[in-house]
């Protein structure tokens, strides 16, 4: 463990982008993630690249836009508020098939909301966050270690399939320090013969663009990437299941929602109840598969989430709602305790697993 | 399963956060399992700063420490908001500079540190925070030199070396004090 | 036979869909003429904003990229800065682009020099949508959302985006020129020749802001157009140079 250091998750991610081979950084000042700008500020000059404070999340997204266009790697970070904002860029980078690193180190909403931890942004992130049929690869890191591994796995897959990937985190796992490794596998190097970076007299025009006037090719287009999102689907689904191989109970959560799922599970394993947890470490694609197999093996589910109940909803969707699904959970920026997770289970176990 | 949940509470500029992170260095270093979670919030700037720090043999769940089982406590707020949220049987470290009362649950154990002053006196008016955790390292049995050496040389910026001595200093005078 | 007349290199050999009489074709021509004068094609990517010119991509022989309505600067920032050495960067954007949705990005842009050229045309109205009121439409002017002429008490005035810039530290270059004589266009060219050149001598900042018509969303004959800008847009919106850093230095 000697090569391990001890860094908040917002360092993290900023150290682990630079480790990926980004070396362009944009955004705009917002609690809880502001560590990852101040990091790269400090860090980008004295490695060649360049980290710029936008005037808003509007330009931050739209400055990434222009350097994604080019075919580099380029991040930006914020949290809840300023990621709707972002929103119009991230449905534009959709529609343009540009990958980039979108952090999301989210905080109570709706509205200006509150500054303190929440996981209320699910529908948002899962759901696309702008306009117009598209999905975005949706990392959701329970660990600071994840924050880093999963920030140089989001480039890989921004990449890899021309789109872009979010770090859905919260003002926990931003603030959080825990040891790290940084090291990490050499990047697979990506082609990008669609990028403008000015034809040299030696090709035709690049053009990065999401406006199709023809309705057909507009279609064909969504056609097209909805086939890249089933492979995706099918191929790059990630989640960790603990304790499952005998669990009579489910517990579901990402995040710092499983961390505190954990040590409910613990207690009431101790207490003769069959409970294990499945965790989402990707969001989207959502891991469907191991769901619907539990759904066949345990009596309920219970969503333990930092909203109103929001990934409750693909748990429902996942289990074509074969057994029941409760919702533990606490909003508006509080962490719902082991104690209410293992009241949850407790009740489900007594329940035998019905509502 | 063995696991140790520490709450560490004062003063926003008490070093409470830094005397966390030493804390977790330092189980980092005894290759541990720890995690270090600060509040952050309108709080951090003037009022109360808190951050809890768990060291475990397994691999910790959540960070978020709700019943600690060491709680130092710098000033008169953090004891009246945290006292009874420790664990039966648990540690309170108390700067009895600044808390002039006495703690009143008969199921932990108390340690009053007049760090503040102790701090004042010796020159290092900055470090009552590293008073109590050399106390704090004593009472656990957990006082190593080279353990300390190594993990200051890790929390400590190299342009900050001449503050070395001086953390070294207050960590001595928190172990010794009776 | 010596050839008089060609298409720039440029510009692709494709027609373009501006209406008739619309000045957009001679400043994509003149923005063409220049980037072959410089010997930058290969090397030059434009921003095509949203609005008439929204299509510049397919036109411009260079690399292009369709920036969201307003957010070209920013994305030029992001493009410029991702090979500062190589990239030769320009925008091109109307009046509602630049001036109205954009205007923080526009302003910000010229704030921090940022090494790009901005071509804006100012037409006085929103064109693509079917001739709304645009932030630089004259005090009066009918159009479709200003049905009774532009009433200054209830939506306030036109923008000089030169004047405006001008006022900021930030910007190398700012001029107003227009198209709608054969020796303005001369001028024009001038101009924007020296915002490219500016950019490739690392100076920053070069805006040039056309004066432009639109016949079709103003009702009126190309020929009348030309000769309303003279009449009407000009005494509002005066050509001259509105900044220009270097020179001023080397006036000291």
């Amino acid at each position: 463990m000697a090569d391990k250091v001890l860094m908040k998750g917002n360092e993290a991610i900023a150290e682990a982008a630079i480790c990926a081979g980004c070396r362009h950084y944009f955004g705009y000042p917002i609690t809880p993630q502001t560590e990852i700008a101040a990091y790269m500020a400090k860090k980008m000059p004295k490695i060649g690249g360049c980290f710029l404070q936008a005037e808003s999340e509007v330009a931050a997204i739209n400055m990434v836009y222009g350097v994604a266009a080019t075919g580099k790697r380029v991040m930006t970070s914020s949290s809840s508020p300023g990621i709707s904002l972002k929103a119009e860029g991230l449905s534009y980078m959709a529609g343009a098939d540009l990958p980039a690193l979108i952090v999301n180190v989210q905080r109570g909403g709706p509205g200006l909301g509150g500054i303190q931890p929440s996981q209320s942004d699910y529908f948002q992130a899962t759901r696309g966050g702008g306009h117009g049929d598209y999905r975005m690869l949706v990392l959701a890191p329970a660990s600071v270690q994840e924050m880093a591994s999963l920030t140089v796995k989001g480039f890989d897959l921004a990449d890899k399939y021309r789109m872009t990937a979010m770090i859905l985190a919260d003002g926990t796992m931003g603030q959080m320090m825990e040891p790290v490794s940084l090291d990490f596998p050499e990047a697979e190097k990506v082609e990008k013969p669609w990028a403008t970076t000015g034809t040299d007299m030696a090709r035709e025009h690049n053009i990065v663009n999401s406006l199709f006037l023809q309705p057909d090719e507009l279609e064909r287009v969504n056609f097209e990437r909805y086939e890249r999102y089933a492979y995706i689907e099918a191929n790059e689904t990630m989640y960790e299941e603990y304790l499952m191989e005998d669990a009579e109970i489910c517990v579901a959560a990402f995040g710092i929602a499983s961390r505190v799922a954990k040590n409910a599970i613990n207690e009431a394993r101790k207490q003769g109840i069959k409970v294990g947890m499945i965790r989402p470490i990707t969001l989207w694609p959502f891991p469907v598969a191991p769901f619907a197999a539990a759904a066949d093996k345990v009596k309920s589910f219970i969503s333990v989430e930092l909203s109103m109940g929001q990934m409750i909803e693909d748990i429902k969707l996942a289990t074509s709602c074969k057994k029941p699904v409760t919702l533990c959970n606490r909003a508006g920026g509080i962490i719902p305790s082991p104690e209410q997770v293992l009241e949850a289970i407790q009740k489900a176990a007594k329940n035998g697993g019905a509502e | 399963m063995s696991q140790t949940q520490f709450l560490f509470s004062g003063f926003g500029g008490q070093g409470i956060l830094f005397a966390g992170k030493f804390l977790a260095y330092k189980g980092l270093m005894e290759e541990r399992q720890v995690s270090w979670l600060p509040s952050y919030g309108p709080e951090m700037r003037g009022g109360t700063a808190s951050c809890g720090v768990i060291l475990s043999d397994e691999p910790v769940g959540s960070p978020i420490v709700t019943r600690p089982d060491v709680l130092v406590a710098m000033n008169l707020p953090s004891l009246d908001k945290y006292e009874d949220a420790v664990a039966p049987g648990g540690i309170i470290f108390a700067d009895s500079t600044l808390i002039e009362r006495k703690v009143t649950r008969t199921d932990v154990t108390t340690y009053y540190i007049p760090a503040t002053k102790m701090a004042g006196e010796n020159g290092i008016p900055t470090l009552a925070n590293m008073i109590i955790v050399g106390k704090l390292l004593a009472v656990l049995d957990e006082y190593k030199e080279e353990g300390i050496a190594a993990t200051l040389g890790k929390v400590i910026s190299a342009r900050k070396a001449d503050m070395l001595d001086a953390n070294r200093k207050a960590l001595q005078l928190g172990a010794d004090f009776e | 036979m010596a050839v008089v007349f060609d298409k720039p290199h440029a510009l692709v050999d494709m027609p373009m869909h501006y209406c008739p009489g619309c000045t957009h074709g001679i400043i994509h021509r003149l923005v063409a003429e220049v980037i072959d004068e410089l010997g930058i094609e290969g090397r030059t990517i434009g921003i095509a904003p949203v609005g008439c010119s929204v299509m510049a991509y397919d036109y411009f022989a260079c690399d292009m990229i369709e920036a969201a309505h307003g957010r070209a600067p920013a994305v030029a920032t992001g493009v410029k800065r991702s090979d500062p050495d190589k990239h030769i960067v320009f925008t091109y954007q109307g009046d509602g682009d630049l001036a109205s949705i954009g205007m923080a990005e526009t302003v910000h842009a010229a704030a921090r020099n940022e090494n790009i050229t901005v071509i804006f045309v100012n037409n006085a109205i929103y064109g693509m949508t079917g001739g709304q009121m645009a932030p630089t439409s004259l005090p009066g002017q009918v159009t479709q959302t200003s049905p009774y002429g532009r009433d200054t008490k209830h939506c306030g005035f036109p923008i000089r985006v030169c004047e405006m810039l001008s006022e900021l530290e930030g910007p190398e270059y700012l001029e107003r020129v227009t198209v709608n004589s054969v020796a303005n266009i001369r001028k024009a060219k001038k101009a924007i020749k020296k915002a490219f050149q500016n950019q490739i001598d690392g100076k920053g900042f070069s805006l040039v802001e056309v004066v432009s018509s639109c016949p079709t969303n103003w009702g009126m004959t190309p020929q009348a157009a030309l000769k309303w800008i003279d009449d009407n847009m000009l005494p509002y919106y005066p050509l001259g140079v509105y900044k220009d850093r270097s020179a001023e230095e080397d006036a000291k």
